[in-house]
């Protein structure tokens, strides 16, 4: 990267900008400094970390694997270090649905009025054995085998229940997946161009 | 008078069955005069009624009704039965004991069975909408399929009154008024301990019903069992409630054993009973956690989870489980505990003694918390025995039930231990009695983790196992409440219907009487206190 010159936006030319002597002063400054840290990447990444650093979790918890993330809430496994200790209880504020325990015929359609409450970008993991297939209760006649049925699913999670560590990877797993997303477009908000007759 | 005299001098045609339990069969006709007889004897009157078990019998649908007395602990199973399919109907006893209420609910909602003069006939468990009854032996599995549209609610209950004539009365029974307010709680709410569903009416702030909705996480469990071998059906024991996972597994390995009559070896019983102990103290841990937690006060969550931690250890060294054991199995456990084992379990007792000071220093002593509890949510005596709130909750208002005490079991006839029971009625009281819990359970344990003998760990049984004909059951202290196993079988691998007395469902129950008039910001604390999982309501 060589200096920043003229900081430019595209659309507007350079003269309608009314503080343009301040901002000239602060990149003189800048690269006159020399030693003033500066950090030059990608806004995408920057956003990424930051986003996947506070995955806010709705913690759904229906039977026994919500325990073990209780567990890992607590002081020994302290999954705050990787950024997933608020948990909250309304989907408007949650980046993360964690699906926890068996989710069965009654309990399925709350489930996906949750989901469709939570705001964009969304996530959903899948805990445990029941919600991935049924697991143990797969032959019952009230259970869903598995909520992929019925919602998006973005990491499964086995076991029986998972232990507090395999919670930490899966939820790791979760955060490399949103560290390769781009937040300003690209692969993830590609939208098919419309086509110029039905402009 | 012996109890078969007693019950034959109120109903000459009753029949005896005593292969294991001893079960007086009944008409139907003369059933409703029977219970009052047995409810309102003067010297050994049958107050507590354990459990409600309906039952499919192929030509006839009834019921099992366990009951038992309060003052001599004797017990007593009552069978009654209808052969007519289409509109099965027996005499409801709900006006005798409270918990009929719910538990005839519990068998309509699976059997169809209507109990007349019931007045709240809905289901409990499945949605209004759903098709047949499931637990029927010809009910077609796949008849109902995933349904996501959203569920409503009847506004008025189902019921079958009949007058004394027999004559149908013409009655409907509005659940909540036009004009009550009723705030919806759950099922996804932080503070229900699962997915729970109160429907609470207030007038102001204050609570003037709830109507619990449950079944949102019913996995069909007692079903399920009807096709599974009796070994795959200890697997799903562990997933009710999963706080008593082991003592869940111990009753119905107990039941299993009793019906094949195999004698376990005594080292078996000391492992059981240490490890059941671990467990409660476990459960007691995390009722402390979440309590405070519900409350608003994060600190004691890492407290009760910190010294969980150290259980956990132990018995994921035992038996390669943290939550979920899966350890007993029938005719012993599935391995040997290991070398360090007692040195582990005295070393925790140690810390647990030295450490539980902080506890009540943080949280017992502590005014907002006891403010919030004592004199909140009275459950009178009368009423625990009559909702039939067993464990715990039922301790705190003064009823003696603690069945390692009255019906023991495994060890626990041999060693010194208190039952512990308050007579103040309230949430504190409720939360007292675990804390007071955790310690006698380490009474128990320091009285047996020395003395374990030598021996197997596992006594051989046949590959297949076949139970032969006969009604078993068998009840354990689980953490929370009795813990019972009924199971009927035919001689076959498979059981014929093997029920769960749920230990959470009559203290969801009584949530009603206890949150009337108390202000809807102290029910989360109340039902926090009462101590119910959810999992193990509906099964």
């Amino acid at each position: 990267m060589g200096l920043i010159k003229k900081p430019k936006i595209k659309s507007i030319p350079y003269d309608q900008w009314q503080d343009n002597a301040s901002l000239e002063k602060m990149v003189t400054d800048i690269n006159a400094a020399g030693e003033q840290n500066v950090v030059v990447g990608n806004l995408d990444d920057l956003i990424n970390w930051g986003r996947s650093n506070s995955v806010w979790s709705l913690a759904f918890g229906t039977s026994c694997c919500a325990i073990e993330f209780m567990a890992l809430g607590a002081a020994r496994y302290d999954m705050a270090r990787f950024g997933f200790e608020v948990t909250r209880n309304s989907p408007r504020q949650a980046d993360l649905l964690m699906v926890m325990g068996t989710v069965t015929n009654k309990m399925a359609p709350a489930m996906k009025r949750l989901y469709d409450q939570m705001a964009e970008p969304k996530y959903v993991v899948a805990t445990g054995a029941c919600t991935i297939t049924g697991g143990p209760f797969k032959k019952s006649y009230h259970v869903v085998n598995g909520i992929d049925k019925v919602i998006p699913v973005d990491v499964y999670i086995p076991g029986c229940p998972p232990r507090p560590e395999a919670l930490l990877y899966g939820l790791m797993q979760l955060q490399r997946k949103i560290k390769i997303e781009k937040f300003f477009g690209g692969v993830n908000r590609k939208e098919a161009k419309p086509k110029e007759e039905e402009i | 008078m012996s109890i078969k005299d007693r019950i034959l001098a109120i109903v000459p045609e009753a029949t005896f069955t005593e292969q294991a339990d001893l079960i007086a069969t009944v008409p139907a006709s003369s059933f409703r005069k029977l219970a009052e007889g047995l409810r309102y004897d003067k010297e050994d009157p049958m107050d507590f009624m354990r459990d409600i078990v309906g039952m499919d019998w192929g030509e006839s649908l009834g019921a099992y009704y366990y009951l038992e007395s309060t003052k001599t602990y004797n017990r007593i199973a009552l069978r009654t039965e209808t052969t007519d399919r289409e509109n099965p109907l027996l005499p409801s006893v709900c006006d005798l004991w409270k918990t009929a209420e719910i538990k005839e609910r519990e068998a309509y909602d699976f059997f169809g069975i209507k109990f007349t003069n019931n007045p709240d006939m809905r289901r409990i468990f499945l949605r209004d909408n759903w098709v047949g009854f499931p637990f029927r032996k010809d009910y077609d599995l796949n008849s109902n399929p995933l349904d996501m549209s959203n569920e409503t609610n009847e506004e008025f209950s189902d019921d079958y009154l009949f007058d004394a004539d027999g004559k149908e009365i013409d009655k409907k029974n509005r659940i909540f008024g036009k004009k009550e307010f009723v705030v919806n709680i759950g099922p996804q709410h932080p503070s229900t301990h699962g997915v729970l569903r109160l429907r609470t009416s207030v007038v102001g702030e204050t609570v003037t019903k709830v109507d619990p909705v449950c079944g949102y996480i019913h996995r069909g469990i007692e079903k399920m069992n009807e096709s599974l071998t009796y070994p795959q059906t200890l697997a799903l024991t562990d997933r009710l409630d999963y706080l008593a996972a082991n003592q869940n597994r111990h009753a119905l390995c107990m039941c299993i054993e009793k019906a094949i009559g195999i004698e376990i070896p005594e080292r078996v019983d000391y492992i059981r009973t240490i490890i059941d102990e671990l467990q409660r103290i476990d459960s007691h841990l995390l009722y402390f956690a979440c309590l405070i937690m519900d409350m608003g006060g994060l600190t004691p969550f890492f407290y009760g989870f910190r010294d969980r931690e150290i259980i956990l250890d132990i018995l994921e060294k035992t038996t390669g489980g943290r939550l979920i054991q899966n350890y007993n199995r029938i005719g012993g456990v599935q391995a040997d505990i290991y070398p360090e084992f007692q040195k582990d379990v005295k070393a925790f007792i140690k810390h647990m003694r030295g450490i539980i000071h902080e506890y009540h220093e943080v949280v017992t002593g502590n005014v907002i918390f006891t403010t919030r509890l004592k004199g909140m949510g009275i459950l009178t005596n009368e009423d625990a025995i009559s909702l039939g709130c067993t464990g715990g909750s039922g301790r705190a208002s003064g009823w003696h039930n603690d069945v390692r005490k009255h019906h023991p079991y495994s060890m626990y006839g041999k060693v010194d231990f208190k039952e512990i029971v308050y007579n103040e009625c309230d949430s504190f009281a409720r939360y007292m009695v675990r804390m007071d819990e955790i310690m006698e359970s380490m009474k128990i344990i320091e009285q047996l983790i020395d003395n374990i003998p030598e021996g197997d760990y596992l006594v051989k049984t046949k590959p297949i196992i076949r139970v032969p004909e006969g009604v078993y059951s068998t009840s354990v202290e689980a953490s929370r409440g009795e813990f019972g196993v009924l199971l009927e079988s035919k001689g076959d691998k498979v059981p014929y219907r093997l029920h769960y007395r749920s230990t959470g469902f009559p203290l969801v129950h009584a949530m009603d009487t206890v949150c009337r008039g108390n202000k809807i910001a102290d029910l989360i604390a109340i039902g926090g206190s009462m101590d119910y999982v959810i999992p193990d309501i509906d099964r």
